[in-house]
């Protein structure tokens, strides 16, 4: 059952990301096709020879994409579906569709939207190559620390629903989150990496595929994996009494 | 818990979620927890900050993934 479950999440995040790569495609690579342009001819002014192709443009801006698209929606499935296995059931009385669809929102905003609202994404051209290890570590310290506040709100959540009933509570818990969010990052290191003359029409072009990438990519997991889920609660002999999902 | 109810208290359509026991979750969560982990760890920051396997490969097949889904490049 929690393999046959968790196997749905990561086909789930398969079929998000291969949707996730379409949109990409159409919405992501002509940014990234500007901001090469840009880099290329600033090493040109600059009299550097232009980064040698170990792999060709066209093989990055398709398979190479696909290929990062599918590992990263099957690693989010699964870890996704891992979430989802032990909130059913645990977190309120939802049916698998609606957890699904309201974990998805919340997976999207904490591993996501509070990291990128720190640390955005970038095109290339952008970005020291020298402060790599920095970025990287911040980068990912940010989702750490996403996860320990979702994890904090939620706990102070079940005291604060007693006290001050469902709805209010539940408000007072996202509070809770939206303040320790804005504390970490207030603490964290600001990087701003972008050269004085990078055009900002396609930095803003830029994040605002990724993260249309990033909401293609969570829309289509909290919805498919519901179904899917459902399936998969309901066909096991040992529930008699859940018959729907 | 819903299983010591008879299941007439429980119609079928609004049937209360069993939550699945934790003893039977918690080795398929470390398994895939690692497994995706490992999954972003190459397509995230391999041959970026930290290398495994030397060369620029890795890195540039994943080039553009890396930066629209956020990754710190370059």
């Amino acid at each position: 059952m929690t393999g046959r479950l968790l196997s749905r999440g990561m086909i789930a995040g398969i079929a998000a990301a291969l949707l996730a790569f379409v949109f990409a495609r159409f919405f992501g690579e002509p940014q990234v096709n500007l901001a090469i342009a840009f880099e290329s001819a600033k090493d040109l002014a600059a009299g550097e020879p232009p980064e040698p192709e170990i792999i060709s443009r066209s093989i990055q801006a398709s398979f190479g994409l696909l290929t990062a698209a599918v590992m990263y929606g099957a690693a989010y499935g699964g870890i996704f579906a891992t979430i989802f296995a032990f909130a059913y059931g645990r977190v309120g009385r939802f049916s698998p569709r609606a957890l699904s669809a309201l974990l998805a929102a919340a997976a999207f905003v904490v591993f996501v939207l509070v990291p990128d609202l720190k640390y955005a994404p970038n095109p290339p051209a952008v970005g020291l190559p020298s402060t790599i290890g920095l970025r990287t570590g911040a980068y990912f310290g940010m989702i750490a620390l996403s996860l320990c506040a979702a994890a904090a709100s939620y706990m102070v959540s079940r005291p604060l629903i007693r006290r001050l009933g469902h709805w209010n509570g539940v408000l007072a818990s996202l509070g809770v989150f939206i303040i320790l969010v804005a504390a970490v990052q207030a603490g964290m290191p600001d990087i701003n990496e972008v050269p004085t003359d990078f055009p900002a029409t396609v930095l803003w072009r830029f994040r605002e595929a990724a993260l249309g990438m990033q909401i293609v990519l969570w829309a289509t997991i909290g919805l498919l994996f519901g179904p899917l889920a459902s399936r998969v609660l309901t066909a096991g002999a040992d529930k008699p009494f859940a018959r729907n999902g | 818990m819903s299983q010591s109810l008879s299941p007439s208290h429980l119609p079928a359509s609004i049937a209360a979620p069993v939550a699945l026991p934790i003893r039977t979750l918690l080795p398929w969560a470390a398994f895939t927890v690692v497994l995706s982990l490992l999954l972003l760890y190459f397509v995230g920051a391999e041959q970026g900050a930290t290398s495994l396997i030397s060369g620029h490969a890795v890195h540039e097949f994943v080039h553009d993934g890396r930066h629209l889904l956020g990754f710190p490049c370059h």
